[in-house]
């Protein structure tokens, strides 16, 4: 509908969007903020529940290594205690010693050594041929040496095996001493490692406190390569922390410095492996979020669609109906007025029509006026006028009480001819031919008489405007084979354009506005001819006129309201 | 035939009157309804023509007084208010014989009284 049309009636679009952004925002609001803090939530119980998890393997794995070293330590101060220094240089007693070691303790140890107080390796047993070597200017050698033992980082020594070593010094009665040294492999390390089951990627390795790996790992290098991770500050206990690695990869990373020892246990896993269970639950939330979304969306616009346009409707309805009261009570206004002047009228009017009669009536009955024609002429001439002053009187009056006619039987041609008789008058003013052609075999049937006397004016009145002077109006009315009587008003007017045709009968739509049209005729029209059971179709051509076609059903109370509407651009 | 015409406008009443005592009826005009009932107790009427709309008693009510008086009387019932037409159906439930409406064509009257009588 154009602006102009529904100008008067509610702005129904800022209803509209007032409803949506109300209910949407109602209903969106809480949800959105809802399924962010769920999401943070998650995420964050998800992180803190890896983070946990990582400080638990660390701890458990730190205390293994732990346990490894310190039990292979206090085997070796034992053997060191308990034996003297002449059985520790006995190559026999030495061998079994270390066949005692790898029986007790299964893997590690892979040799076995005594070593003076010069740093020559008096004593030795195992794979490698190390007996009489020098280690007076290696590290572990003087490190247990001032401080009676020694685990030492991995290195390659003499034998270029990467190994670690724990030393155990002897003190001797006289003061002199000996060391106490076993090589550790690698091995049981790695499998201690290996076996971990980790997660994400995870990679469980061992660096010394500059760096360097101790055993290998599984991404960041071969034992005794630099890490090109960061080494982590110095703490008493498992800590985790999140870093960048080289590949800019989020990282998780549980490290734990293992006490007595130069070794710090490294745990790296990958945080985007590990938050993969947090991204299926993410797309989770997302498309939670999405369906909800559109699925309130889409009830909020449908009902709030659905909820103004029958506000919309309803509205349309109530001003209609306010307008057909409005122009119901001017008719029968003007039908009351019409009828009181009438009456007014007709008592002097019937004086005069006496006192004229009564001169006719002398000049008739008094021989000497008879026989003056002009007299005579003159009292004809007032009586004629008096008639038709009567007539005019008569129809106001016939037509003013048949507005408020109900249900009666109806003489189609009778109807015409009392709305044509009121619109004679400018036909003739303005030279418009009215041609009337009823034909003779519509029977009389019931309708009502008033609202029939209307449409029948707003039709006629309408096509008076369309006219120009000089144009014609046909009335045209026959049976139909359905048992109908179809009435046809054809002009030669100005015609409606096919655009303004499909809104002709719609309420407050008028071409003519500027000249005081309401836009109400034709949808009053339309709605009566609705009321009384019949149809209304509108053809036009524009400069060509326009045909106005209503279809009466004869017998009317059985059907009525089946009325449609038609348009037919011609 | 003796006539009682009875209507509130003098002008028209007694100008009806006159001339139809020159065609030969004998016509007697008031122009209020006791009067008419009055004259309707010492005078015999053939026929009464009645204006519906009077002050005090209107033309239905003094119809059913005069009827009382004369019930052979025939009634004409004259009115300045709608069209023959409109008062076809309800004439005979008044018991009037006939309806015409002003102003009066005097011949059409004196047909409606001939046609009565």
């Amino acid at each position: 509908m154009s602006p102009e049309t529904s100008g008067h009636l509610f702005n129904y679009r800022r209803i509209w969007r007032s409803v949506v952004l109300l209910t949407g925002g109602v209903a969106l609001v809480p949800l959105i903020v809802i399924t962010i803090v769920d999401y943070k939530v998650t995420q964050q119980s998800i992180e803190s529940e890896i983070l946990m998890r990582t400080t638990r393997i660390v701890s458990n794995t730190r205390r293994a290594i732990s346990f490894f070293l310190s039990e292979r330590r206090s085997a070796l101060e034992f053997i060191a205690q308990d034996n003297s220094f002449e059985s520790l240089n006995d190559p026999k007693r030495l061998l079994s010693i270390l066949e005692n070691l790898q029986k007790s303790f299964g893997g590690g140890f892979v040799d076995i050594g005594v070593i003076d107080s010069s740093g020559n390796q008096r004593n030795y047993v195992g794979p490698y041929e190390l007996e009489g070597r020098n280690y007076l200017d290696q590290e572990w050698y003087s490190e247990a040496v001032d401080h009676g033992v020694h685990i030492s980082d991995v290195f390659l020594g003499y034998r270029q095996v990467p190994h670690m070593v724990i030393a155990v010094k002897r003190v001797m009665p006289d003061g002199s001493f000996c060391i106490l040294r076993a090589a550790i492999g690698i091995t049981p390390f790695e499998e201690l490692l290996s076996n971990l089951e980790l997660e994400g990627m995870g990679d469980a390795f061992i660096i010394n406190y500059e760096g360097i790996l101790q055993t290998p790992s599984r991404y960041h290098g071969k034992v005794l390569d630099k890490l090109s991770l960061e080494i982590p500050s110095y703490s008493n206990k498992s800590e985790v922390f999140e870093v960048k690695d080289s590949d800019g990869q989020d990282a998780v990373i549980g490290y734990r410095f293992i006490d007595k020892t130069p070794f710090i246990l490294m745990i790296v896993k990958s945080k985007q492996e590990l938050m993969r269970s947090w991204f299926g639950t993410r797309l989770e939330l997302i498309a939670f979020l999405i369906i909800s979304v559109t699925v309130i969306l889409t009830v909020i616009l449908g009902t709030a669609t659905f909820m103004v346009k029958k506000i919309k409707i309803a509205d349309k309805r109530r001003v209609m109906t306010l307008h057909e009261i409005e122009y119901a009570n001017k008719l029968a206004s003007i039908g009351r007025l019409a009828a009181s002047v009438a009456h007014e009228i007709n008592n002097p009017l019937a004086i005069i029509n006496e006192k004229a009669g009564l001169i006719k009536d002398l000049f008739i009955y008094k021989k000497e006026y008879s026989q003056n024609p002009k007299l005579n002429k003159v009292v004809d001439d007032i009586l004629r006028s008096i008639k038709r002053a009567g007539t005019i009187t008569r129809r106001l009056l016939t037509f003013a009480r048949n507005l408020q006619a109900e249900i009666q039987p109806i003489i189609l041609n009778d109807v015409i001819e009392e709305v044509l008789n009121f619109l004679r008058n400018e036909a003739e003013v303005r030279d418009i031919n009215i041609d009337v052609d009823i034909s003779e075999d519509i029977p009389m049937f019931e309708s009502d008489r008033g609202k029939l006397q209307q449409i029948f004016l707003n039709i006629i009145n309408n096509a008076f405007a369309a006219l120009s002077d000089g144009g014609s109006l046909k009335i045209e009315a026959m049976l139909t084979g359905d048992g109908a009587v179809s009435i046809e008003f054809t002009d030669n007017g100005c015609g409606i354009s096919q655009e303004n045709l499909m809104h002709i009968f719609e309420p407050f739509f008028s071409t003519r506005r500027s000249e005081g049209g309401t836009g109400l005729g034709l949808s009053i029209t339309y709605n009566l001819v609705r009321e009384i059971g019949g149809r209304i179709v509108v053809t036009s051509e524009p400069s060509k006129g326009t045909r106005f076609t209503i279809t009466l059903p004869i017998r009317n109370s059985e059907n009525e309201g089946e009325a449609d509407e038609s348009i037919i651009g011609g | 035939m003796r006539v009682l015409l009875v209507d509130d406008e003098e002008e028209f009443v007694s100008t009806l009157a006159e001339r139809l005592s020159m065609r030969g009826i004998e016509a007697v005009w008031t122009t209020t309804s006791l009067e008419a009932i009055e004259r309707a107790e010492s005078e015999i009427f053939d026929l009464a023509v009645l204006d519906v709309k009077m002050p005090k008693i209107g033309g239905f009510a003094l119809k059913d007084k005069l009827q009382d008086k004369q019930p052979d009387m025939k009634f004409i019932f004259l009115t300045g208010y709608g069209s023959e037409q409109d008062f076809k159906s309800i004439s005979a439930m008044l018991g009037a014989d006939y309806y015409l409406v002003k102003p009066v064509d005097i011949e059409a009257l004196i047909d409606k009284m001939k046609k009565i009588l």
